[in-house]
This record gives structure tokens, sequence and C-alpha cells, in this order.
């Protein structure tokens, strides 16, 4: 069975970027433009749940923090790795993020060996 | 993995224009409102995000200049500095270089402009306002977490280490018997025990809590740091220790591989980009990209879908085809012609964009040169979300651009001459944008000091273009005459205070794209222009009209009415041209078996079709056989596939394959206005 992901980020360029790389690692790729559309976007996911997401924080509408909390709010993503995209000056977004819910993170800039090695840090 | 980052260039690019876009259109307002946290938080996450993107795919100078400018908008946005004039000012230069930085990385500017005069300001903003000094910006591109290194060369040493997770990790997404069997998969495992000692008893236990400890003893030649790098996200809430193991004199014991506890996690191998199908990657090749809402593809595919099964329902019929399934086939046939015309209009409404992308760089416009000239404007914009072809958006906009420049500069008044008039200080200026029937209208508008009637009057009859005999002309016609071919020069620009500056190349432009341009103006008042433009540039609604064996196209935008002249209704003026009496007007006739060489089947008005037709200024009556029916054109160019042939527009291709040529009705009246000569090929 095929792993899905779902990016989180307004930048179309990134996620073109995070989503291509992840597919070519084997994973169908779910999108959203900032936390809400993320959130609408799991629920047409097979059974509500993904086995990865990677999140920007920086997002109109429903930024990466508060997205992270929701998501952990859901019974069926209780468990699910969860990346955050962070920039080397966000420390402190860092801790947020972490007590928000938040596995992980990957420091930006990234290219996709350094992508696909974070992700194999927390994801099946 | 060995991924070719230009492939994400254009949709970098994209996202970085739309980005700066906003950036620009916050910072005019920030001036306004420099209290507002909202505002200032989305103008940091612009910056932030082109940070991001330029870093990410490699664009360092720009990441550099953005991360300063971030720095710069945080503190803004953290209340430390407080927004002045001069800052607005400095922010917006800095938009106006990264502009000019990304067209650079685009390469349509051959060189980047340096940035250091530019970050150095920005540093001197930051530095000026209490921060710490301390921090500066030099080092934008240090990646963020670098492990501890160790004295090199250890040589494979014999270690223990102990993970005790935090009791949370597993709410956070973090598997630990899986970071277990990732260190492992690192290290020649010596011996792996698991301490659940901890573990209460099961009415007890919380399952989303981690009670397990782990014992490893291991040997490695490679750094410590690096091997605890897959700890790195649990790092902060867990125990993670490693010590050396005592010396034993047992040199290798056999590593125990069979009790891998981890079950053997999967290394993800990825398949390799598939760089080399892409032609040219380089970055530089200027592909053109459209962004389409998926509203606009998901109608498109359903469309498709529908196709596709009026299409078998098509098939079925016709293969067992008997004259008592006509109805059947009919009405198949008829469903495929709906689908089929629905999805011709939103395959071109893919290409349809908001003409707020034109609108967009006005405020800014308006902005400068207002403060240029001192004056006071404020723009309305309406209607920015009328929905235009892409290619005449980005056509229209430098004409827009030039009348609202001449706006500015000539229609305004400065302040102290709007009070004397009797008129608010601030000037306003209008962009409107709207349909109307086939086509868009876009109005460009002031409440200046209007046209100079009499001016034009005097430049017109100096240049010939009207003798003083002939009867005053209408208003109307009269403001037309600004639109002639160099008929504005440097003095003119004075004495009609300036309206008229390359006019003519205006109209050139707005007709180019198949469009018309008109103006009203009062004086004291203001000056309106009225641009109309098609919808879109593949398709016209036109009327079908034959001449002899010949058929051609009239666009339906340029017909008025048709009639068929009664005898009395066409006169010969003295010596001059042919004349029709339509409804009181007095129309010139253009007899297009003439005009084009073609051989007509009727040559008498009274007996023909006089098809009245109009640009903005003018209308004469082409004399046809007759009309044939109105219906959707697809434009072939003709200039690609023959030459370009005054009066005529294009060709298309008709339901019986034969070829009409479409008629280039301005291009037509120009023609007939330069003495009536012949302007076919």
């Amino acid at each position: 069975m095929s792993k899905t992901a779902l990016i989180v980020d307004d930048s179309t360029s990134m996620r073109q970027m995070v989503g291509f790389t992840l597919k070519g690692a084997g994973f169908t790729v779910l999108e959203g433009g900032n936390g809400k559309e993320a959130l609408s976007a799991l629920d047409t996911a097979p059974g509500g749940t993904v086995d990865l997401i990677i999140t920007d924080l920086n997002m109109p509408v429903m930024d990466g923090i508060t997205f992270i909390r929701e998501a952990r709010r859901l019974a069926a993503l209780r468990f699910t790795p969860i990346l955050m995209l962070t920039t080397e000056s966000q420390d402190a977004m860092k801790m947020q993020g972490k007590a928000a819910g938040a596995t992980g993170w990957i420091v930006k800039p990234f290219n996709p060996e350094q992508l696909l090695k974070v992700v194999a840090k927390v994801a099946p | 993995m060995n991924v070719d980052m230009t492939m994400f260039h254009q949709a970098f690019f994209d996202e970085a224009a739309d980005l700066l876009a906003d950036l620009e259109r916050n910072l005019l307002r920030l001036e306004e409102s420099p209290e507002d946290a909202e505002l200032l938080n989305t103008i940091f996450r612009c910056a932030h995000s082109i940070k991001g993107g330029s870093s990410t795919f490699g664009f360092t100078e720009i990441a550099h200049f953005t991360h300063g400018l971030e720095t710069l908008l945080d503190r803004l946005r953290n209340g430390q500095i407080e927004v002045s004039r001069p800052l607005a000012q400095l922010l917006l230069e800095s938009q106006d270089h990264l502009k000019a930085l990304l067209d650079a990385a685009r390469g349509v500017e051959a060189s980047a402009p340096d940035s250091a005069p530019l970050i150095a300001r920005i540093e001197a903003a930051i530095a000026g306002n209490g921060a710490t000094g301390a921090e500066t910006l030099a080092n934008a591109d240090h990646a963020g977490v670098t492990a501890e290194r160790g004295p090199h060369g250890a040589g494979r040493r014999r270690l223990r280490l102990d993970f005790a997770p935090g009791a949370h990790v597993l709410q956070k997404g973090s598997d630990p018997l899986r970071l277990v069997g990732q260190f492992l998969d690192q290290v020649t495992q010596i011996s792996v025990s698991c301490d659940a000692s901890r573990l209460p008893a099961l009415a007890e236990m919380n399952p989303e809590i981690c009670y397990l400890t782990w014992q490893i003893e291991f040997q490695t030649g490679n750094e410590v740091a690096e091997l605890l790098d897959v700890f790195e996200f649990v790092a902060d809430e867990s125990e993670i220790a490693v010590a050396p193991l005592e010396e034993s004199e047992d040199p290798a014991p056999a590593p125990i591989s069979s009790s891998d506890p981890a079950a053997g996690p999967v290394a993800l191998k990825p398949a390799s980009a598939p760089a080399a199908g892409r032609s040219e990657p380089s970055g530089k090749a200027e592909t053109q990209t459209l962004r389409v809402s998926t509203d606009k593809v998901d109608k498109l595919i359903n469309l498709v879908g529908e196709l596709v099964i009026n299409q078998s329902m098509l098939n079925e019929v016709v293969q067992n085809f008997t004259m008592a399934r006509l109805p059947r086939l009919v009405e198949a046939v008829g469903e495929m012609e709906r689908a089929s015309r629905e999805l011709q209009e939103r395959v071109m409404a893919v290409r349809m964009l908001p003409i707020k992308h034109a609108f967009g760089r006005f405020p800014r416009l308006v902005h400068d040169l207002a403060a240029a000239c001192g004056k006071q404007i404020e723009l309305k914009m309406t209607g920015e979300e009328t929905e235009l072809d892409k290619t005449v958006i980005e056509m229209v906009a430098d004409p827009l651009t030039h009348l609202v420049r001449n706006s500015i500069d000539h229609g305004l008044e400065i302040p102290p001459e709007r009070v004397a008039a009797g008129k608010p200080e601030v000037g306003t200026i209008s962009l409107n944008a709207f349909h109307e029937g086939g086509s868009i209208v876009i109005e460009v508008s002031d409440d200046g000091r209007g046209l100079n009637r009499e001016g034009i009057l005097k430049k017109a009859i100096e240049r010939g273009l009207l003798s003083e005999s002939d009867p005053a002309p209408s208003e109307e016609s009269v403001y037309n005459y600004i639109f002639q071919p160099g008929f504005s020069t440097a003095s003119v620009v004075t004495d009609l205070s300036g309206r008229g500056v390359g006019m003519d190349i205006v109209r050139k432009a707005v007709q180019s794209l198949g469009g018309s341009i008109a103006l009203t103006s009062a004086a004291g008042k203001g000056t309106r222009f009225r641009i109309r433009l098609p919808l879109t540039m593949a398709i016209l609604e036109g009327l079908s009209l034959s001449v002899g064996e010949e058929v051609y196209i009239l666009p339906l935008t340029s017909i008025v009415e048709s009639v068929r002249p009664k005898p009395g209704d066409v006169r010969r003026v003295a010596g001059q041209a042919e004349v029709a009496i339509v409804r009181g007007d007095v129309l010139p006739i253009l007899r297009l078996y003439e005009v084009f060489g073609a051989r007509p089947k009727i040559t008498d008005p009274a007996r023909a079709l006089l098809v009245i037709v109009a640009t903005e200024s003018k209308k004469v009556a082409l004399l046809v056989d007759e009309l044939i029916g109105q219906s959707q054109i697809v434009i072939k160019s003709l200039e690609t596939n023959y030459r370009k042939v005054e009066g005529i527009a294009g060709a298309t291709i008709l339901g019986d394959g034969r070829v009409a040529l479409i008629v280039d009705v301005p291009g037509l009246i120009r023609g007939a206005n330069m003495g009536r000569a012949r302007v076919a090929a």
C-alpha cells in the first residue's frame, strides 16, 4: 500500500519541490496552501489520515502552529509524524511547534537529499 | 537523489512576482496605517516566503538580501522599530531592488544590481533602533543545526548508549523503537536490551505514554554526535547518554544480528529524478506558464468526461443505424455540440485572468508620480476581478500606464489650482473595468482640467487635418485628433497641457488587440478614456457575408446594422464618393468587391445590402451581396501563414472547408480615408 504525505505550504514552488521529492520516494502527495486547506485535504485522504505531514509555519489564514495543534486533536493523526519547515532564525517557532505536537523539523534551505534524510528519521 | 532544481524555478519566479506585488501593495498601505499588526505580519510573511524560496532554489544573492530585510521587518512587527516615512521609503526601495534581483535571476535583466548599499542601510535601520548590534547579518547563509565534532580519527571504539525517551514522544509522532533501529543501522551492534521495569500494570497503563528505556552496547568508528543525529527530534525531552564500555580483551564479539529490535527499517530508496525528460532546464528558457484555479480545471475534466460519454453514445447510434433511430442520432449530435461548445468556452476561460494583474502596478505608480509632481491623488479601482485573456492583459498594461501617467502629469492640476477652481485638493484617477456586450471596457478617467479643445482645433488646422472653412467639427471628433500620429509635438505638450503624447501609439496598441479607444472630456471637469477590448483573441463572434463567390467575415462587434437601401437613399455627392443616407446619417459607401478586387453578383446598391460598420470615430456602409449568417470564428493568423494584408485581420476555415477572410474594419476605414485608395493586396 502506498504511503501518503500531506504538504502544507503557501508557496507553490516549495510544495512542488517537496512534493516531487516525496513522490520520488514513493509517497502519494496531498497538498494544502495553509492549515485550513490542509485540514480539508485530510478529509479526502483514505481513513482521514496520512503517513507523514510536512508543514510550513508562516502561512496566511491558518498558520503552521495552529494547524499542528488542530491536527493532533484528530484521533486519526495522534501519532502521525509531523515535520515543520523552519528557518535557522526561528528557534522560538521550533519550540512552539514542538509544544503544539510537531515531531521534528527541517531547516530551510534544504535540498531533496536532506529532506529525504529527515523524512527517513520519522516516517515508516 | 539528483533533482534538477531548475525545474521548480518558473514556479518560484511566478510566486515571487506575486509576493512582490503583495509586498508592494501592503507597503503602500503601511504609511497610512503604521500600527496595523496584521499588515506588518503580512509584509513580514511576504519577505519570509521569498527568502525561503530563494535559498531553497539556490538564489543566494536574493536570499542574502531578503534575510536582512526580513530581520528588519521582524523588528517592525515586534514593535522594536517604529514605522517612519524614511523607513517606508527604504522598504519600498528594497522591494524594487528585490524585483531587479529577481529579474536578473530570471535572465530578463543582464546583470543584478549591487545589493551592498541597501543592505548597509537596512543594517543601519536595524542597528539604529535599540536592537543589539551584535547580531549581524553577515552569516546569513549559515545553516542551522551543526553538530559538535569531537577530535577526529577516534578509531573503532566500544560504547554504550542509554536512551530513555521522553514520556510524551509518542504523542508527538515519534517512534522510539524506530529510532533505536535507525541508530543500530549505523553501528556494529554488540547487545541491545530494553528495560520495561517502569511499565505499570495493564489497568493503569496509558498506551500513549512511553515507559520503556534502552541500553545498547555497540562498536563504531564514527563520530558519536553524528550517530546521535537520529535522536535530534526527541533529544530535548529524552535522556540520551553515551559512555565508553569498560575495556575487555574480547577483540570483536560476534554481532548479535538475529535479534534486530526494529524489524529492519527500510531505507527510503528514491527513484532518480527524471530530469533528463526536460528539454531546456537551464532556467533561462522563458517558458510561459499560466496558473489556473483548480476550480476551472475540475470543470474542464468534468466536461471532457461528458464528451467521452457523448462520443460513445454517438458510436452506439451510428453502428446500428436505421432510419428509425434518426431522432436518437440528432439528439446525440446535439448533446455533443453542446458539450463541445461548453468545452470551448471553458478552455478559453483557462486563459482568462482577472484584470487586477494589469491594475496591480498602478497604486505604486500613482504614489510615486504624485510625490514627484507635488500633487495629491487618490486612485480608485473598480472591476478588478473582470476577467480578460492573459495576452490581452499583458499587452494592455503599457497603454494603460501611458494613459494614467498622462492623467497625472497633465490632466490633474496642482492643489492650489484645484482649490482655485473650487475642486477638492485631492485629485482622483479612476480605473474601471467591466463587461459590455461581448467585450471588455476599461475606463481611465481623471477629474482634472480636461482637454484644451481650442488648442487641438488650432493644431489640427495647422497640420492640415482640417480646414478653417470646414464646419465646426463635433466635440468628439475634435478630441479624436489627438490620436493622429505625430499630432503632439513638444510645443503641443505645453499648448495642450500635454495631452496626446504618444496617443497614436496607445491607439495602435489597443487596435492591435482588436480593440478600440475613444475619449470624452469636459473643460475643468476631467477626461475619460474608454478602451474596448475583445474578450479573447482567438475566437470571435462574426457575421459571414458573400461577395460573388467569396465569403468574408465581419467581427460582430463592429457591425451596427444592415439595411437594404431604397433607391433614393443612395446618392453620389458631386464629384465625390457615393453616400447612403441611413436614419438621417450620411455614410460613405464602400463597395467591398472594389476594395478586395472580387467579382460581385450585385453592383446596384439598391439591390445589394449595406452593412453599417463603425469604429469609435467613424461609420461607413459596406456594400455586399448578401448575409450568410452569424457564427463563432476561430481566427487563424494570415501573417504567420502568408503576410500582413491591410484591411484583413486574419482568416478562418469555414464548415465546408473553404477559407474566408476576416475583415479588419478599422483598417478598412483607414484605407478608405486615404483617398479611397484600394487597400487590397
